[in-house]
């Protein structure tokens, strides 16, 4: 898996180094190749990191839809917080729920942890082997089944996909 | 992206005011994240106001100055750098909230007296898992 590791740590930094000069001369894109193809030799030789990412044509169809299904979260999230704090009435019904989660990746978790994070009303406190411990700002269940659907499902069928 | 495109002036204008208003909208964001600061009655509630409001905030604030500072398409070098801001931002502002409210969890600050249910009590007391430490 070292070529994976290495390709795909390579990209990363190749695309930053393109963002950061946002400019296709020649002279910039050779000097980049040869800085990331060194960086990532020297940084990603022995990392685990990116190894249980899947480099299909499918994975990647998943990872835009992912964003992009992130991204709608992200903004339902803020007008949700928003209501709540102008609402005179502070409308919050906070807890603590449990959820289990079917990823096995610790990539794919940590993604969703902070998928979970950055969603309406929920605050990943805790991971414990297979549970997730969740801050909820308004409990709707406290039972772990239906908290796991309405929480983690939406995410985890994308993450599967990406992930093994 | 050839910079014929963006010469004629009101094309300009089109993107300067869009880059004000996103810069409008992420300001709003982060007023509405610090009144909720005040607001909230505990820690756990805080944490949560402020990561996300803060977290569109600036995404919005950084996406509005990389569009109120294109002036020539093919020269302006700044929304490739604000993209990587934003990619950062997304990555780490989750991560380091989550410590802020591990933290507070492990040094037992109460919670506010609405709260309903606290399962990770419930599993701590029933020895499924071992209570969370300093590390």
């Amino acid at each position: 898996m070292k070529i994976k590791n290495l390709s795909v740590s390579f990209v990363i930094i190749m695309a930053a180094w393109l963002l950061l000069n946002w400019s296709f001369k020649a002279e910039i894109i050779v000097v980049g190749l040869v800085l990331s193809l060194l960086l990532s030799l020297l940084f990603c030789s022995k990392c685990q990191l990116f190894s249980e990412i899947k480099l299909t044509p499918k994975a990647f169809f998943y990872t835009l839809i992912y964003i992009f299904v992130f991204l709608i979260e992200l903004i339902k999230a803020n007008i949700d917080v928003t209501k709540r704090i102008l609402s005179p009435t502070l409308p919050i019904n906070p807890g603590v729920v449990k959820v289990e989660t079917t990823l096995n990746s610790k990539m794919a978790r940590l993604i969703l942890a902070n998928s979970i994070t950055l969603t309406p009303g929920t605050f990943t406190i805790e991971i414990h082997e297979n549970a997730l411990y969740i801050h909820w700002i308004d409990v709707k269940y406290s039972d772990v089944n239906q908290a796991t659907e309405i929480l983690v499902r939406k995410f985890e069928t994308y993450l599967k996909e990406i992930y093994d | 992206m050839s910079p014929d495109i963006f010469k004629e002036g009101f094309r300009m204008e089109i993107i300067q005011y869009l880059g004000g208003a996103l810069l409008i909208m992420g300001s709003l964001s982060l007023l509405i994240a610090s009144i909720g600061l005040i607001r909230m009655p505990d820690v756990y509630n805080r944490v949560q106001t402020g990561t996300k409001a803060s977290t569109l905030g600036a995404i919005l604030s950084f996406l509005g100055i990389g569009l109120l500072s294109i002036e020539n398409w093919s020269e302006s070098n700044w929304i490739g750098r604000v993209i990587i801001l934003i990619i950062f931002i997304i990555i780490t502002n989750p991560v380091s909230s989550h410590i802020l409210m591990r933290a507070a969890y492990v040094m037992k600050i109460p919670f506010t007296k609405d709260t309903k249910v606290d399962k990770l009590k419930e599993d701590i007391d029933n020895k499924v898992l071992e209570e969370p430490k300093d590390e």
